[in-house]
């Protein structure tokens, strides 16, 4: 069986994260409830016409791509897969709005053509002119997980030695007032946010385009090997630390042969218990790594923890900004990430150098 | 290569409720196609549908659920779909052995949202619909309906969906990460696809005529459909019925354009050539076509071009589009079409293209048009999506 590579990584984000290092740049932003992407320059990646043309979330997916297989030294893939909460939401919504105001008259296609969930994979697709396997997942907080685990068992059976992997969710305003009517964004009353200690409900809400280009080789350029990921969509809080114990040793491992683990505490206290009584317990002694005060929550911030990841075991070094204790490891080189979103959509992955 | 076991069916559709339903609507012509009835809409007149004659009040009475449930439409008959596939298939206990659910859908709860959108700020009673508008939300009251806890996911590649659902399905069972699985898509019809489909002016105001000469375009549809897939082991251990089994498949990109196929059907013929593959079968010893065939002007002739390709001694074989009966079901198309090819080989019945007249005059094509009784060991269904996704099964009688 294949092993699988992370060999190139490509990042836009609420952060600086193309162009810089490591997060030196970071800023974490406890003043608003959400966040928007730090635009990279579109026009060193994609004609002016299409620009304009271009869905936020398609212009972002094809730069972060581009950023991946750049580093990645690779100019075409055999496959491309996709995970997005929400797809291209700011055309859903303008459709939709032009559907109402309009009384279903006046209508362009364009903006219904760019809602299709899969126009992110679809568009890159056509830009690399890549006729491989092309999915997308949907499937809010395992939209990614989903798109990562196919792509390893790709690797693995080897139907494809190299793919393209991504996570992307762009902000729509309408959609993220609903999300404010449904508490699902924090309370302005709520603010400053606080990830760590929080005692409100909601979350600062965000965007991003994450992808990775996966090899079943080791390159120079290399990152990490994905060993495992699993996708649990139901699980009690005092089952967690069972079915994660379980997982690692379906990988040979145990608590203690993990360097660092990375929650995905998102600030919704009601979501977050979660991770309390890992990050108080079981995982006392390892290194815990957060990241959703820099990246917002969104579908597929997820990602962004892979990048992260990836990035720490490629350098060895570990940023300030995203420590959640104080424990310190000889070397990073096995890294576990679990996310969930209200007990729901559970996933574990897990790298190893 | 065996394949893998399909042990149970269900599906809801334009053409009945039941497996049963919709085999007997097959072999008796009875058609899915009507006015549009549940949704309020200015193309009432201008367009023909295949909706399921149920409201939303008489499906959640069917489902028993309560009164401050939040399910769209597309949840709604999915979950009715997986609970008899569930059901067919004989499990009980879901979570007994690794059990997964993968969903397809493209409009997930749009249905609502679009019936909301700007109703939310005035009705505190409607809030809790915003959440079932993300794809994912439906495979979560399926799964939350079904008592489901493992993996689950959902696929949204338009119209090839449910094919790219049960491929997945087939891959994790092969692979051995699951012990069964769940797969199939589900989709509503919605004001935002009716109006989406019209501004592309591929919508048929007449009844949608596959692979003729002066087709028109598609009549959108809304259906579910799921099947359980299972391992050998799980087959052994309990003796379970196999109904058939999935035995290729194939997943390309036509990589031409969002919308449109190629002319030479780079993407069609790419993934019938990888489903061929996997299944170590000659594109001879497909017995039946199951086409995508939604009778645009673009999909058929791309989708007839690619069949000319694979089979380039002209000899394709009998060969259907079923979108005559049941409209174009989207993500579910290819759930509700994978029904049909197991139907098709358990029965020894080619369903017959309905509305054809006139061959078209780029090639001899020239679909089934009359229901044939003949022995039926392998089919071949194919979907096609936006943003040039293309999906090829096989199906195989179990031996």
């Amino acid at each position: 069986m294949k092993k699988t590579y992370i060999n190139g990584v490509g990042c836009i984000s609420t952060q600086k994260t193309f162009d810089t290092v490591f997060l030196e740049e970071a800023v974490v932003n406890t003043n608003e409830t959400v966040l928007s992407i730090v635009p990279p320059v579109y026009k060193d990646y994609i004609s002016p016409a299409a620009i304009r043309r271009m869905a936020k979330g398609v212009k972002n997916g094809i730069v972060a791509s581009a950023l991946a297989m750049k580093d990645a030294n690779i100019e075409n893939v055999d496959a491309i897969i996709t995970g997005t909460g929400l797809g291209c939401i700011e055309d859903s919504e303008k459709f939709l709005k032009n559907i109402l105001d309009n009384n279903e008259e006046f209508l362009t296609p364009t903006s219904f053509i760019q809602s299709t969930h899969n126009t992110v994979g679809a568009q890159i697709a056509l830009s690399l002119q890549c006729k491989g396997y092309n999915f997308t997942y949907v499937n809010g907080a395992v939209s990614f997980e989903s798109a990562l685990l196919d792509a390893k068992m790709q690797i693995e059976e080897n139907e494809a030695n190299s793919i393209l992997v991504g996570g992307v969710d762009e902000n729509g305003e309408y959609t993220l007032s609903l999300f404010k009517l449904a508490g699902r964004i924090k309370k302005e009353h709520d603010l400053p946010s606080n990830i760590l200690n929080t005692n409100s409900t909601g979350v600062v809400y965000g965007e991003g385009a994450s992808f990775f280009v996966l090899e079943n080789e080791r390159k120079d350029s290399t990152y990490a090997e994905i060993l495992d990921i699993e996708i649990k969509n139901t699980l009690e809080e005092n089952e967690v630390e069972s079915e994660l114990i379980a997982f690692l040793k379906v990988n040979n491992l145990e608590i203690s042969d993990l360097d660092a683990v990375v929650f995905g505490f998102g600030g919704n206290n009601e979501s977050d218990v979660y991770y309390k009584n890992l990050a108080e317990n079981t995982f006392a002694k390892t290194t815990q790594l957060y990241y959703k005060h820099l990246s917002a929550e969104y579908d597929t911030a997820s990602a962004f923890a892979l990048w992260m990841a990836s990035k720490i075991i490629k350098t060895q070094e570990i940023p300030e900004i995203v420590k959640v204790n104080s424990v310190k490891k000889p070397a990073y080189n096995t890294i576990l990430l679990y996310n969930q979103v209200n007990g729901k959509n559970h996933s574990f992955t897990l790298l190893s150098k | 290569m065996k394949g893998v076991a399909i042990t149970g069916m269900g599906i809801i559709s334009s053409i009945g409720n039941s497996v049963e339903e919709n085999y007997i609507s097959l072999i008796e012509n009875k058609i899915g196609i009507s006015r549009i009835q549940n949704i309020p809409t200015v193309h009432t007149d201008a367009i023909k549908v295949g909706e399921i004659k149920k409201t939303n009040e008489e499906l959640v009475a069917e489902l028993q659920l309560s009164e401050n449930n939040n399910f769209s439409r597309t949840a709604m008959i999915g979950t009715l779909a997986a609970k008899q596939a569930v059901e067919n298939a004989g499990i009980t206990s879901i979570n007994e052995f690794r059990t997964g659910l993968i969903s397809a859908t493209s409009v997930g709860g749009m249905d609502m949202t679009e019936k909301h959108y700007y109703d939310y700020f005035e009705n505190p009673d409607l809030i809790k619909y915003i959440s079932c508008h993300d794809g994912g939300d439906v495979a979560e009251k399926i799964a939350s309906e079904l008592g489901l806890k493992g993996m689950v996911t959902t696929i949204s590649t338009a119209c090839s969906s449910a094919a790219n659902a049960i491929m997945l399905g087939a891959r994790l069972i092969k692979t051995g990460k699951l012990d069964r699985v769940i797969v199939g898509g589900t989709d509503a019809l919605a004001k935002f696809t009716i109006n989406g489909f019209k501004t592309l002016m591929i919508l048929s105001d007449d009844y949608n005529k596959p692979f003729d000469n002066t087709r028109k375009g598609l009549n959108l549809g809304e259906a579910a459909a799921f099947l359980v897939l299972e391992s050998d082991e799980m087959v052994q251990k309990f003796n379970k019925k196999v109904l058939a089994r999935v035995s290729g498949y194939g997943n390309a990109n036509d990589a031409f354009h969002q919308t449109a196929s190629s002319e030479n059907g780079d993407g069609a013929y790419l993934a019938m050539k990888k489903a061929f593959e996997i299944s170590g079968l000659k594109p001879s010893e497909i017995d039946y076509i199951n086409v995508h065939g939604t009778a645009t002007p673009n999909n058929d002739l791309s989708e007839g071009r690619a069949l000319l390709r694979i089979y380039e001694d002209g000899k394709v074989p009998d060969f259907s589009s079923t979108k005559p009966f049941t409209g174009h079901t989207l993500a579910a198309a290819a759930a509700i079409e994978a029904v049909y090819s197991v139907l098709a080989i358990q029965n020894s019945v080619v369903y017959p293209n309905l509305n054809f007249e006139i061959p078209m005059e780029e090639f001899e094509l020239q679909p089934q048009t009359s229901l044939k009784m003949k022995n039926i060991e392998h089919v071949l269904s194919n979907s096609f999506g936006f943003g040039g996704n293309c999906s090829t099964l096989i199906f195989s009688a179990n031996k």
